[in-house]
């Protein structure tokens, strides 16, 4: 049978119930457990869990139901995997309007989390391209939402952690592309001033912008890394080879491989990695968005006890002070993972209710879970965030209080209005009731 | 590009395999009792790339329009050369020992329709020297087990019945195919708990594209299958009658 866990495996909950609705027509089991919308389990902490409740795991849902070739508008069920669109579309022309750093996510857990990428900047989160959808609701049955019907529920549901019903289908705007590779620059840069400036000169010309922070260097090195800069490419005479078959990491290792000796090696090395102070290479889109796709399951690497992944947004006005003092404790700590991710999102509106997107810098991290050594580190985190007036990401999220859960989602009283009668979640209950 | 009719074409083993058959850009004729189900079907092959997606809504128990089925979907599509017959219900063997009226609605259902629509693409088939058949028989059919012999029973049916028709239309170039699944997570089998021999329709459908390409007669997917059954059908009928199976 498969597992029910989320991507951190952190923290364990076990469903009472699982059920794997097959078709957009079905009705909710009649059960008396509350029930939660499962996509592909891409979801780092508790908000697609839903212990001792019912998941509906909505894989089946996975038929395209129209694309228009010539508009770029697809119409899909919720099950669809963001890698089964792409490899449909990118043939002819076609690519997502916005994707996260794994393309191994459901149309529906997209739009639940409201998800960005690179592109922030330029496109927003991935909730703006949805034009259209269909929601299954325990009191209402099928709604349609967009902008001008019931737009209410509509933008609940944009960001709606699953609680507003089930998404049946979801309309999406495409955009075009001239091939599948990407015109890409690496530039090394040596601290924190040098990324914001390298932020500021790229966003314009570039659409999709990132950096890769070494979060071990401290003092003047603080802040050090890789920035990636990329669009896709125009017309080439010879396009980059996609890359081979994934390999999956096959078993969970009886004790991290993560500790602070490997994270060192790693991070010098992913630094070094090139010597010159600036590359350009055209690649295929695989490697530039998805470098760890590359390795299935590579989320077993932590053990079991699994990881907390950590992503917050500061905004703009003290991005850099923020982001020095998160990165400080961060190096001091010595725990964090070789995954520091920084970028710039843009001012571009988040259309759901409780996007995290928003104007400022973010910063993401993993930590092998070492208990409360770890829950510890991260309320510091939290507090820093908290105080400067940003918000934690609930994707990425396992435990943050229920006090900083609201502050920095003032909405989600509003929210609590659209949400399912039905349905729950571990991560709604917990951020809610305490 | 191939003309492929599919009967029962909302089964979770005939859309998987469909979606191979799209992506190379056959034409299909999909035939299934639920028309919103059968529409949904029919969008996701026309998006993944099949040339030419018509459908039927029918009852395969309604043999009285099996020969005008046919003839549509070889009209339709402009010839027909392949059929792959899905449709099929696990039956409830409990319900069926209390009623011979449950029994025969089984037997109607999972063989019955078969032998009827078979008969008539049989004769097409013969008659036109090339085609391939493809029938969803079971591993079920192999023995006769307390837990499942009604629906075993039709399987096993089918089973002869398909071999009885390779025999004769071997000499007309005519490929017939029993394709012989275990266990395998769709929604027929939503209610069981899945152990380590369950495996996705998409497994199966990569074994019945194979088939279709090998010209395969018999095929047990997946492959260990055949041997697990070879033990089965070993054991001596005295023995075997007493085992709780
Ligand atoms: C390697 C990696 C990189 C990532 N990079 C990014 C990134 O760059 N940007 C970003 O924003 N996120 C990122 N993520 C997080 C990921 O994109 C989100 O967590 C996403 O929502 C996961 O989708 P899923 O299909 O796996 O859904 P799940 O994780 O299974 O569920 C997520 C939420 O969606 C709900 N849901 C799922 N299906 C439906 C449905 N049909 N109807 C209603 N609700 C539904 C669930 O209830 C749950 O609340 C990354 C994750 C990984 C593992
Ligand atoms: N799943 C297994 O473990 C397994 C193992 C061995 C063999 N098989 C065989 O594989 C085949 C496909 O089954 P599946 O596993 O893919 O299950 P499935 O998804 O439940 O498909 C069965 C399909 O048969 C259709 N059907 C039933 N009675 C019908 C009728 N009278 N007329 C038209 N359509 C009818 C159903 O349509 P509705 O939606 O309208 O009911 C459904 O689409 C079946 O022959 C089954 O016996 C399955």
């Amino acid at each position: 049978m498969k597992g029910y866990a989320s991507w951190g495996r952190y923290p364990k909950a076990i469903p009472a119930m699982v059920y794997g609705p097959h078709w957009a027509d079905e009705l909710f089991p009649k059960d008396a457990h509350f029930l939660l919308p499962y996509g592909n389990g891409r979801s780092y902490g508790d908000s697609c869990l839903n212990d001792s409740g019912a998941l509906l795991d909505m894989r089946g849902l996975d038929r395209f139901l129209s694309f228009d070739h010539s508009t770029g508008i697809l119409r899909c069920e919720a099950g669809v995997l963001l890698a089964d669109i792409l490899a449909l579309v990118v043939p002819m022309g076609w690519f997502l309007p916005v994707t996260p750093g794994t393309r191994f996510v459901t149309v529906g857990g997209a739009i639940a989390n409201d998800v960005h990428g690179k592109n922030h900047h330029r496109t927003g989160t991935f909730g703006q391209h949805v034009q259209r959808l269909a929601l299954r609701r325990s009191d209402q049955g099928v709604v349609l939402c967009s902008v001008t019907e019931n737009a209410d529920l509509f933008h609940a549901t944009i960001a709606g952690l699953g609680l507003t019903g089930a998404i049946l289908w979801a309309e999406i705007q495409l955009r075009p592309i001239a091939n599948a590779a990407m015109d890409t620059e690496t530039i090394r840069f040596s601290n924190l001033d040098a990324f914001f400036d390298l932020s500021g000169e790229s966003d314009r010309d570039y659409e999709y912008t990132v950096a890769w922070i070494d979060c071990l260097a401290q003092g003047k090195f603080l802040g050090r890394g890789l920035f990636m800069r990329g669009n896709h490419a125009t017309p080439q005479e010879k396009l980059p080879a996609p890359p081979g078959k994934t390999r999956g990491f096959p078993v969970d290792m009886p004790f991290p491989l993560v500790n602070v000796w490997s994270l060192r090696a790693f991070n010098s090395l992913y630094y070094r990695k090139q010597f010159a102070k600036m590359r350009r290479t055209i690649t295929h889109y695989e490697p530039f968005f998805y470098p760890l796709d590359g390795v299935l399951h590579w989320n077993r690497l932590y053990g079991r006890r699994g990881f907390l992944q950590y992503q917050c947004v500061v905004p703009p006005e003290s991005a850099k002070e923020s982001i020095r003092a998160l990165l400080e404790i961060i190096a001091t700590a010595r725990s964090g993972s070789f995954l520091a991710v920084l970028k710039v999102f843009g001012n571009r509106f988040s259309p759901g209710l409780l996007s995290f997107p928003r104007p400022g810098a973010t910063l993401a991290l993993d930590f092998p879970n070492q208990g409360q050594h770890t829950l510890d580190l991260l309320d510091q985190l939290d507090t820093i965030v908290a105080s400067a007036g940003g918000a934690v990401y609930p994707a990425k999220d396992a435990r943050m209080s229920g006090e900083h859960f609201r502050q920095y989602f003032p909405r989600w009283e509003e929210f609590q209005r659209y949400i399912d009668p039905r349905f729950s979640s571990s991560f709604w209950r917990r951020v809610t009731r305490t | 590009m191939r003309h492929i009719l599919i009967v029962g074409a909302t089964s979770a083993i005939a859309e998987a395999t469909a979606r191979r058959f799209a992506q190379e850009g056959d034409r299909l004729y999909l035939v299934a009792r639920n028309p919103e189900r059968l529409a949904a079907v029919a969008s996701d092959l026309e998006t993944r790339g099949a040339t030419q997606v018509e459908t039927m809504v029918l009852d395969a128990n309604d043999t009285t329009k099996h020969s005008e089925l046919i003839t549509q979907a070889e009209t339709t599509m402009g010839g027909l050369d392949t059929i792959l017959v899905a449709h099929g219900t696990l039956s409830d063997q409990k319900a069926c020992e209390s009623s011979f009226d449950e029994t025969l609605k089984e037997l109607q259902t999972n063989c019955l329709s078969l032998i009827s629509l078979l008969t008539h693409v049989a004769n097409r088939f013969e008659e036109q020297k090339h085609g391939t058949i493809v029938v969803i028989s079971s591993v079920a059919g192999d023995r006769g087990r307390q837990s499942n012999y009604v629906y075993g029973t039709a399987k096993a049916a089918v089973s002869t019945f398909l071999q009885g028709l390779r025999n004769r239309l071997y000499r007309s170039g005519v490929t017939v195919i029993t394709i012989k699944p275990g266990f395998v997570d769709t929604p027929m089998t939503a209610s069981f708990r899945k152990g380590k021999l369950w495996v996705s329709p998409e497994k199966i459908s990569e074994g019945i594209s194979r088939a279709i390409q090998r010209k395969s007669d018999v095929v047990y997917l997946p492959w260990f299958w055949k041997f697990i059954m070879v033990v089965i059908r070993l054991i001596p009928e005295n023995f075997f009658k007493k085992m709780k199976l």
